[in-house]
């Protein structure tokens, strides 16, 4: 009677063993500090308080946490209709088009809150674009997603290079990127929200952006649970056949499903453009669309569990920084490796500790079960 | 006793509640045929696969040759000389003939050695037993009769001196399945012992020495094949089991509800399925297909349900056409009047990881009275959910609770209610109680019955011969993917069972 699988209670499946992966992928990450010879209790307090430790500090932490919400909710879509898209990185790229056209058409005549309107679209639009010609090839071609996505990540990675050194690069610069935008194409800081808890947000770029990734995880969780699309998704995700039966058609879904993922990856661009640098600059997305899917993994492709870990991400790239900072002999491709191993042990190695909890707790229900019915008999 | 290949004492298996094998005994014979016949369920295959290694016993004991065996894998099964041919072919398909039967056993890093070996081994080996097959043929090339061969030939080249084959001639065409009894019998002359699993019983009697009977886990019987009959052995296979009787009144056939004409429908291999098959259900009569398993029965239903591409032939859904060979849509079809319970509510007519209520409107989900414009009406949906439940019994109560989590009765329940509960015209139906206790088959047959008395056309298809015989008002019996006769209810489970195992058939097919 014994399924590998049983039911853990709720805070056990979401809450204990999300933990214990976090706490192994730091132990093993602490002995890798260990070992080049350094104290990984220093490095884990620069790493905390470089996250946490000032108002401008948990601002980066929070301008990258916005980031990979985004990143991490494209993912979940697609996950959701049982489509890995793994090409959020080109979505996100080609989104900062649309970003960028609505900043330089309108920035210098009009107000932010004109404009920001304008460049979600537009990043919608484009995202949604490069994302729609993947899922458009695989319904009426079979070619595979996780084939035809990454490539289009380097597709993009070229027309970006091309237009932003020939096309939106201004005369006479440089510098591959397109002019700074002047007030209309800069998004207000979320100072105010910071200051709330009293906390000064310092030079931290912490944006408006990050409010309307919140809104974005709530649109996503409304989506899937509440919506027929959501549902046709779900359908298609859980089990192709019943979706077949239940006349479903797939080539709709999946291509619906790329289209709404790409836009959600495309929004990510106004995060790096609108809100830190005010230009588009040569590689913004720096990695970010693949950091979506540890995070969408790790918050098991639900809303409320995306938020936390694009805030997890969030702290490993800013009080990353810091150890890198503080701690000269710890250059910056250590914190790769620590964020490696969250990703390793939380994502890949997800299931790695349940058979054992699993076990664990079936042993104790038995004992339960075994005192009531000695007390019985 | 030193004539026995394989003895088994004692051979418990239990998959969760499922008790596959219960205390099974048997002896085989060495060089002789030995067949296993038993209903879809009745433990063949989880008794061979625990000979094969692929599943431990609970208890009991093998003994080969006479030498208790402890087989913990397949490879232990190849080293005692237990060879297998799979009902789904484990052949690389771009691999030659060679290289499919050295692959496991190259005896060396340089392949160069090997293939020499195996090329001249295999030569002697067709030459014994005439089974020609070019070595440097590419597997996704040959027919399937060929490709069968190729796994003998894996077999005898592990040397292997008993070989089980399940149910082998599944996918052969009758002139394949001939040529392969020749092939069996050369093997038998030759000493070696083969188990064949099959539940066609005119192969039993064509070619096995003796044969044994499993019903629902258990070891009924074994017979000299020469001293039994088909209609013994059908016996033996259904078990005396009293009918269970249902109330049935009197059936008052309307109009033509449904009616199929010319059904031709071929699998992605290009083997016909369902061939030029021809019949109508009126309102208030249930129609029941009978058959073996794998017949055609179900890409039969697929393909009325739109879920199957026909190749050719025409479907009337209440007088209009249903475009089955072309664009097919479910979802219209159940617009107009046609429900479908599919024979596998696991993965066609279920989403197991869906609550309960979410399962309730699967394929109605359009429905406008569970939406709010593009959102779902979550309160209509569990309000409708739970009248479901209280209505059909479903247990526990919980619209909220994870379909999987409902046991096999239940959640067939939960497909009836979805599909009864919206007046269909035509209710086509898919072994409604494969899998489902006993409780709950009494109340499903019922509300079978109250369909047709409301004036549905049903059709009905199920491997339970008892089922059909106790629900229908006609009997069409399919075998080979031609329907072979149609019966009335009263017919004897005999004549029932020989035109099911293709005997009675042929002749009036004929005709």
């Amino acid at each position: 009677m014994s399924t590998p699988y049983a039911k853990l209670p709720g805070w056990v499946e979401y809450g204990l063993i999300p933990l214990i992966n976090l706490a192994v992928a730091f132990l093993v990450a602490g002995l890798v500090v260990l070992l080049v010879g350094e104290n990984p209790f220093e490095a884990a307090y620069h790493l905390i308080n470089g996250a946490f430790g000032r108002g401008e500090y948990i601002g980066f932490t929070l301008y990258y946490a916005t980031t990979f919400i985004f990143t991490g909710l494209a993912v979940a879509v697609a996950f959701h209709a049982g489509l890995f898209n793994i090409g959020g990185e080109g979505q996100a790229y080609v989104g900062g088009i649309g970003v960028a056209l609505a900043c330089l058409w309108l920035d210098q005549v009009m107000p932010w809150y004109v404009v920001f309107p304008l460049a979600i679209v537009g990043s919608v639009f484009f995202g949604a674009l490069w994302a729609f010609l993947p899922g458009w090839l695989q319904a009426k071609r079979g070619s595979h997603i996780v084939i035809t996505t990454i490539m289009f990540n380097f597709i993009a990675s070229s027309l970006m290079v091309y237009l932003l050194t020939r096309v939106l690069k201004p005369l006479g610069s440089m510098a591959p990127q397109t002019r700074t935008f002047a007030e209309g194409g800069q998004l207000p800081k979320l100072d105010w929200l910071l200051s709330i808890f009293g906390l000064n947000v310092g030079t931290a770029p912490f944006n408006i952006s990050f409010l309307l990734a919140l809104a974005a995880a709530f649109g996503v969780w409304v989506l899937i649970w509440r919506t027929k699309l959501g549902y046709e998704m779900r359908t298609m995700g859980h089990s192709p056949s019943a979706a077949r039966y239940a006349g479903i058609r797939e080539s709709r879904i999946t291509v619906i499903t790329m289209m709404i993922s790409g836009g959600l990856a495309g929004m990510m661009a106004l995060n790096p453009i609108m809100g830190e640098q005010f230009r588009m600059q040569l590689d913004f997305v720096q990695g970010a669309g693949f950091v979506g899917i540890a995070v969408a993994l790790m918050g098991r492709s639900h809303p409320g569990g995306i938020i936390p870990a694009a805030i997890l991400f969030g702290v490993l790239y800013q009080g990353g920084a810091e150890i890198a900072f503080e701690m000269p002999s710890i250059s910056r491709d250590m914190i790769v490796i620590i964020q490696g191993l969250v990703i390793l042990f939380a994502g890949a190695l997800e299931n790695m500790f349940r058979p054992a909890i699993t076990r664990a707790f079936a042993m104790r229900g038995q004992r339960a079960a075994a005192v009531v019915q000695t007390k019985g008999a | 006793m030193d004539n026995i290949a394989i003895e088994l004492r004692g051979i418990d298996k239990s998959f969760g509640p499922v008790h596959a094998n219960k205390d099974i005994n048997l002896k085989v014979r060495k060089g002789t045929i030995h067949g296993i016949i038993g209903e879809n369920g009745a433990g063949k295959s989880t008794l061979m696969s625990i000979l094969y290694g692929f599943y431990q016993a609970d208890s009991g004991e093998i003994f080969v040759d006479g030498k208790p065996a402890s087989i913990r894998d397949p490879n232990t099964a190849i080293s005692v000389g237990i060879g297998m041919v799979h009902q789904h072919f484990m052949l690389v398909e771009n691999f030659t003939v060679l290289e499919n039967v050295m692959l496991g056993a190259e005896d060396s890093q340089i392949l160069n050695k090997g293939i020499a070996k195996a090329r001249q081994e295999l030569k002697r080996l067709e030459k014994e037993y005439a089974l020609e097959v070019n070595p440097d043929a590419l597997i996704e090339e040959l027919p399937v009769g060929l490709q069968q061969r190729v796994e003998i030939l894996k077999a005898l080249y592990r040397r292997a001196d008993i070989l089980i084959l399940d149910e082998p001639t599944g996918v052969l065409t009758p002139a394949e399945a001939d040529h392969l009894f020749r092939i069996l019998g050369q093997l038998k002359a030759q000493g070696k012992t083969i188990i064949l699993i099959t539940h066609k019983l005119r192969e039993i009697m064509a070619i096995t020495d003796e044969v044994s009977v499993m019903r629902r886990g258990e070891m009924v019987a074994t017979r000299t094949t020469r001293e039994t009959s088909v209609e013994e052995l059908a016996e033996l296979m259904v078990g005396r089991r009293v009918l269970l009787r249902v109330e049935k009144g009197e059936a008052s056939p309307g109009d033509v509800k449904l009616a199929v004409e010319g059904l031709t429908v071929k699998d992605s291999r290009g083997v016909t399925m369902v061939d030029d098959v021809s019949f109508e259900v009126r309102a208030g009569e249930i129609v029941g297909i009978a058959g073996v398993a794998g017949n055609g029965q179900s890409e039969l239903l697929e393909a009325i349900a739109g879920i199957r591409r026909a190749t050719s032939g025409t479907v009337l859904l209440n007088g209009r056409s249903v475009d089955v060979t072309g664009h097919r849509d479910p979802a219209e079809l159940r617009a107009r009047g046609l429900a479908h319970v599919p024979e596998d509510r696991h993965h066609v007519g279920l989403v197991l990881k869906f609550e309960e209520s979410e399962n309730a409107i699967l394929g109605y989900h359009n429905d406008p009275r569970y939406l709010k414009g593009a959102f779902l009406d979550i309160d209509a949906i569990r309000k409708d959910a739970e009248e479901k439940i209280a209505k059909y019994d479903i247990r526990p109560p919980n619209a909220r609770l994870k379909t999987a989590n409902f046991s096999g009765g239940n959640q067939q329940k939960i497909v009836l209610a979805r599909e009864m509960e919206r007046g269909p015209d035509v209710l086509i139906i898919g072994q409604p109680t494969r899998g489902v206790d006993v409780g709950a088959i009494e109340f499903i047959h019922k509300r079978i019955i109250e369909m047709r008395d409301q004036g549905k056309a049903v059709l009905l298809v199920s491997v339970e011969l008892d089922e059909i015989r106790s629900l229908s008002d006609r009997i069409l019996v399919m075998f080979a993917g031609r329907v072979v006769g149609e019966r009335s209810p009263e017919a004897t489970e005999g004549e029932l069972g020989l035109l099911m195992a293709g005997v009675e058939g042929r002749k009036e097919a004929a005709e």
